[in-house]
């Protein structure tokens, strides 16, 4: 493995292990404040419990967030600082302000998680509001940044040089409306799934079925609502791609040749040789409809980008399959409960249908790193998408590899640790927090 | 604007060092803590340091965050030149916070506390030790850009006697800060007597590591004496500092924990506006005797206008709400011991 792929390695694993806290974090926050109000409402203990109960959980992993965010604000420096030397100044706004919403989330997550008993309850409820709107913000931020990389905005290069910098403008690119909607909405399913996955599993082993059967209402609702608008925000995203990425979007879509009325493909193997998909289902016309709205149009395709600016196709491709797949197994899954919701209650405490969200707990996390691997492998070569070259970007630091073995090492260790204490708190939860029997 | 920018930029190092120094001293005072008053030491720490824990930290990132939108050559010439170091710092930070978090949320007690424990003790002490060694690397003169061999470039950055030196004071001061800090959050006379001793402890290691300091100065060409002494700030702040010292160990007889934490955070910002006033604004110094000037080594106008707005508008939100939060703690914490 050479220094570069080593690098770029490091990166991927310590954003897509981030992007698992951080999404946690974003959303938890909003299922705890929803139990606590139905507490404070009904004064039943068991909300009382649930809280309790998911705000341990939150901390563990508000932690865990906290540091490999700490990390990541170090890394793109260690790792780029060909990149930062001149986007630090440009894209910097969200970061900006991002550090003024985490800093709101961390106090406000201080007055939640110490405060019980101490403060008047609506106020300590407002703190528990507060570190969900602020962790939300904070996403937003930090996804207009990235959003900036495919989208660069604010400057102008000339010669090589960076002029005219209005950070402002860089923050509200072209592209930071679509993802950070579309992350926030997948935010809401992947952790909705997640946890009412895990409780759904709880409810069938028939262990503290009141409790479990509350916290899997109030994380199935969030994750089902979020999992239905997640396609509709994904075609805004794909439209967008489409204008400001064509070789991303060819890419994702494995679509090498320039054509009118352009078919979708869906799942096959492309074979970048012979320029085209094997094995795949070809839909006519339905590429040009989700990427310009019309039948009839022109798709972009990789021909027009040279082959040296070309994204890899394969794996673009099938991280492409691989979400939009999860998506729609989500989807129809969400369908399914509304239907139980609000015409066929009988279906709501059936084995099968909780059975189907334990098997759905982590596809929407599978999703999201398949999105963001879309996202960032779409973009490459480019840093700053027709701007820097990734290449020109990295540390001239050799023995990176190292670096990169070392990462790993801890964030597996951390990744098990992290699952053995979800487990002993769900373990635990009979005890510490259910006092129903 | 360039001022409030920097004026943030100091004041967040600053704070990092009095919050996030005794939230390390924290852990290195359990390092250098009898295995009998241990769990005793630990519960007054927690309850101490618990709820203003996750803010302490955000210090550091505020830091870096300035750094890297208003002063992007600085933090990239650090970044390249001192990787290994804030590799090494970076793990610290990882392996702290979460052990950290473990030890007090995991559901079962058992024998994985002790794990949590040792880790959290031994990276109290290398995080610290190594941003000691970043900063001091910064200043030292060491760090050259024109460097042709791995060694040189990325290991005689860092690795020398000054920079070492100026690590194990880092860890002094924080062990310091700790020990005075948690004086004030005892419940029994006993307790009191512990941390007063601690403290004197770690206030004697420091002096031993500012001596070594300045010994490792001199054998590097560094030439700290002038820095600090050759200027009337430095000169001020010193004494300043030890005045307050005298005042300090004199008070401590008599018990004032308010003000002994006041007196502790003053010395430490004495030490720091020392070392920092005869730089400014110079705050990377190069083997070549170049310089990386806060002046002129700063982003675009435009950036910096914009990021010391936000900073100030961040401020209004932020330094209520954790002045408040430090508040309510501090006098729920005191309510507590009254009843
Ligand atoms: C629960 C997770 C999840 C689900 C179910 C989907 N996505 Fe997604 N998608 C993401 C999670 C995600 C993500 C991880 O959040 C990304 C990465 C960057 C971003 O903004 O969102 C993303 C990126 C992303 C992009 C690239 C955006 C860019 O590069 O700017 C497109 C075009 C889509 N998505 C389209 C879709 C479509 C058509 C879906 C139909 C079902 C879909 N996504 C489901
Ligand atoms: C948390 C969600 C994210 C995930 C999972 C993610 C994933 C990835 C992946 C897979 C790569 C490697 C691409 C390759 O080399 O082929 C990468 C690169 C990179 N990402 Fe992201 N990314 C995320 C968000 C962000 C954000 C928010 C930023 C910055 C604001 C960012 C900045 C970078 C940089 C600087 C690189 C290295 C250069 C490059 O490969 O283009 N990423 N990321
Ligand atoms: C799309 C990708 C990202 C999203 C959605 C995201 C979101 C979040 C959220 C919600 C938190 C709060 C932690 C929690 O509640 O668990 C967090 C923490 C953090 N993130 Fe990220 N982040 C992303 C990528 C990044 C990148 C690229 C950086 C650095 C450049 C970064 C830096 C940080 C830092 C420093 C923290 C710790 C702050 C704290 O203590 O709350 N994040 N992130």
């Amino acid at each position: 493995m050479d220094d570069f792929i080593a690098a770029r390695s490091q990166m991927a694993l310590s954003l897509g292990f981030h992007i698992i806290f951080s999404c946690i974090g974003m959303v938890m926050p909003f299922f705890m404040a929803v139990a606590h109000y139905y507490w404070l409402k009904t004064g039943n203990i068991i909300y009382k419990n649930i809280t309790k109960a998911w705000s341990k959980g939150v901390a563990i992993f508000f932690a865990t967030g906290a540091v490999s965010g700490t990390v990541l604000s170090f890394e793109l420096g260690l790792l780029w600082p060909g990149f930062m030397k001149h986007a630090g100044p440009i894209f910097g706004m969200p970061f900006s302000l991002e550090g003024t919403a985490f800093f709101i989330e961390a106090i406000a997550l201080g007055f939640f998680l110490y405060g019980w008993d101490r403060f008047n309850r609506w106020f300590h409820w407002v703190t528990g509001v507060i570190v969900g709107v602020s962790g939300l913000l904070s996403g937003i931020l930090v996804v207009a940044a990235n959003a900036w990389m495919n989208s660069p905005a604010g400057f102008d290069y000339v010669n090589g040089q960076y002029l005219n910098i209005d950070p402002i403008a860089a923050m509200f690119n072209d592209a930071w409306f679509s993802q950070a909607l579309h992350m926030s909405i997948a935010a809401f399913a992947a952790t909705g799934f997640a946890v009412a996955g895990i409780h759904a599993l709880m409810i069938l082993r028939g262990s503290n079925i009141i409790f479990h059967s509350k916290s899997f209402k109030i994380a199935a609702i969030f994750g089902t609502v979020a999992a239905v608008l997640q396609p509709l925000s994904g075609d805004i995203s794909a439209k967008d791609v489409a204008q400001r990425q064509p070789a991303k979007l060819a890419a994702m879509e494995a679509h090498y040749k320039t054509e009118k009325s352009a078919s979708l493909v869906i799942g096959g193997i492309p074979d970048d040789k012979n320029q085209r998909v094997n094995y795949a289902v070809k839909i006519p016309g339905a590429l040009s409809y989700l990427a310009h709205g019309d039948f009839e149009s022109e798709v972009t395709g990789l021909d027009k980008t040279p082959k040296e600016n070309q994204p890899p196709v394969a794996i673009t491709h099938y991280a492409f399959q691989i979400m939009v797949g999860m998506g729609m197994i989500m989807m129809l899954i969400s369908v399914i409960y509304f239907i139980g919701i609000w015409k066929q209650k009988k279906w709501l405490g059936t084995k099968w249908l909780l059975k189907l969200f334990v098997a759905a707990t982590p596809i929407g996390f599978i999703a999201v790193e398949a999105g963001w691997t879309v996202t960032e492998v779409g973009r490459q070569p480019w840093i700053i998408n027709g701007v820097m070259r990734t290449a020109d970007a990295v540390t001239p630091m050799p023995g990176i590899v190292y670096s990169f073995y070392l990462f790993t090492a801890m964030y597996v260790s951390l990744s098990i640790i992290v699952v053995f204490m979800l487990y002993r708190q769900i373990k635990m939860v009979g005890k510490l927090y259910d006092n129903t029997h | 604007m360039l001022y409030v920018v920097i004026i943030f930029l100091w004041t967040a190092i600053l704070l990092y060092l009095l919050m996030g120094g005794a939230d390390f001293g924290a852990g290195i005072i359990e390092l250098f803590t009898s295995e009998k008053n241990l769990s005793r030491t630990r519960k007054t720490m927690y309850r101490a340091i618990g709820p203003i824990w996750e803010a302490n930290h955000m210090w550091l990132i505020i830091t870096i965050v300035i750094l890297f939108v208003g002063f992007p050559d600085i933090y990239t010439t650090m970044s390249v030149h001192l990787h290994i170091p804030l590799t090494i710092m970076l793990i610290g930070i990882i392996a702290r916070g979460t052990a950290f978090t473990f030890r007090h949320y995991d559901a079962v007690v058992d024998d994985m506390q002790h794990i949590y424990n040792k880790i959290f003790v031994y990276s109290s002490f290398i995080t610290p030790l190594f941003l000691g060694i970043i900063a001091a690397s910064a200043v030292s003169g060491k760090i050259n850009p024109a460097a042709t061999t791995f060694l040189e470039a990325y290991i005689f950055s860092w690795l020398n006697w000054f920079s070492v030196s100026v690590g194990f004071f880092t860890v002094t001061i924080c062990g310091f800060l700790a020990a005075v800090y948690i004086i004030g959050e005892t419940e029994s006379d006993l307790e009191k007597h512990r941390f007063m001793r601690k403290a004197r402890f770690m206030n004697i290691a420091a002096f031993i590591c500012g001596a070594l300091v300045f010994i490792a100065a001199y054998f590097e060409g560094i030439p700290l004496i002038e820095w600090v002494f050759g200027n009337t700030v430095g000169i001020i702040a010193i004494a300043a500092a030890t005045v307050s010292l005298v005042v300090f160990w004199y008070l401590q007889k008599k018990g004032k924990t308010r003000i002994l934490r006041i007196l502790a955070g003053f010395q430490v910002s004495m030490i720091l506006l020392t070392t920092s006033y005869r730089h400014f604004p110079n705050i990377v110094i190069l083997k070549n005797g170049g310089y990386l000037s806060l002046m002129e080594h700063r982003g675009h106008d435009k950036t910096i206008e914009a990021l010391g707005m936000a900073l100030l508008i961040g401020s209004v939100f932020i330094l209520p709400a954790l002045v408040y939060l430090i508040y309510s703690f501090q006098k729920k914490a005191s309510d507590n011991i009254m009843h």
